[in-house]
């Protein structure tokens, strides 16, 4: 995926996602508002960025997304969404870092590249495989808005509750 | 607002996760993981007892007392390791408290340790932010 992939930053995607934290702060939901206005207009909640899954083209945790062919596998290192996958698959940590802020009407471009990986011995045994994937979001005008480090683990024993 | 070492910041973040919570977290974020809503799936597949939240909306819960706390354009860094699952009908406080001050990128910076507790005071993300501090 080095080219990337397009992700539109949609005023009403913001909202939804605001709400979907429970954040009715203005600068993510209203335009028209005096906080929003002396921002320059709406930015985006801390964790937006997952929302470009929607724009992923190979993004796995999506089985009933209509495509052409079949669906993708689910990688272990999926950008989008993690390490989360069917069965063992968990999401084990989640960095970024915030260079420029992303604002509604930007059109960013996506980029990710597998980073590293290593193995662990889990508490109750079995082995902890981690991997990890970075990616990231440039605007418009090619400035670089965020890097994002996702940590996936695969186990081999259903994890201890 | 100028942080100082030790200032703290604490905010229940959500009420009684729902069925309802996970599945618009799905929506919006595009993460359509069946763990996260169908029950058969989390119990046949996986083994779990029921549904768990994304882990990525603990995070969003957790990025919003952030946020509320600091602005929303100070943060320079976020970032958590998940601990544990959340289940439905927890409830989570979201806490932070700021560790040191200096400067990052030529910006004086506050960092932050960060963390969510569910109602039985188990972390479920455990973390650190870095934000502008003037």
């Amino acid at each position: 995926m080095a080219e990337g992939f397009e992700f539109p930053v949609d005023r009403t995607q913001v909202m939804l996602f605001a709400r979907s934290v429970l954040d009715g702060r203005p600068e993510f939901t209203d335009p028209h508002d005096p906080a929003t206005i002396a921002l320059g207009g709406m930015v985006t909640p801390p964790t937006f960025v997952q929302c470009s899954a929607h724009y992923q083209p190979d993004y796995a945790l999506d089985l009933t997304r209509p495509r052409k062919g079949a669906a993708p596998a689910h990688r272990g290192d999926a950008p989008g969404g993690g390490g989360g996958g069917l069965g063992r698959g968990l999401h084990a940590e989640q960095h970024y870092e915030y260079h420029h802020p992303i604002r509604v009407g930007d059109t960013l471009t996506v980029t990710n590249r597998p980073g590293e990986r290593w193995e662990k011995e889990g508490r109750r045994g079995g082995k902890l495989l981690f991997s990890e994937s970075i990616t990231e979001y440039r605007n418009q005008d090619g400035v670089l808005c965020v890097t994002a480090r996702s940590v996936g683990v695969q186990t081999e024993k259903a994890v201890e509750q | 607002m100028t942080l100082k070492v030790g200032d703290k910041h604490e905010a229940v973040v959500i009420e009684k996760v729902s069925r309802t919570h996970t599945t618009k977290y799905a929506g919006a974020s595009g993460d359509y993981n069946p763990l996260h809503h169908d029950d058969g799936v989390a119990q046949g597949l996986a083994g779990y007892p029921s549904i768990f939240a994304h882990g990525m909306l603990s995070m969003g819960l957790t990025g919003r007392m952030l946020t509320d706390w600091l602005g929303p354009v100070a943060l320079r860094k976020f970032g958590v390791r998940f601990t544990r699952q959340v289940w439905p009908g927890d409830t989570l406080t979201s806490k932070g408290e700021v560790i040191s001050v200096g400067e990052y990128n030529g910006e004086p910076v506050a960092t932050i340790k960060v963390w969510t507790e569910n109602q039985n005071g188990e972390a479920v993300v455990e973390g650190e932010a870095v934000a502008l501090n003037a």
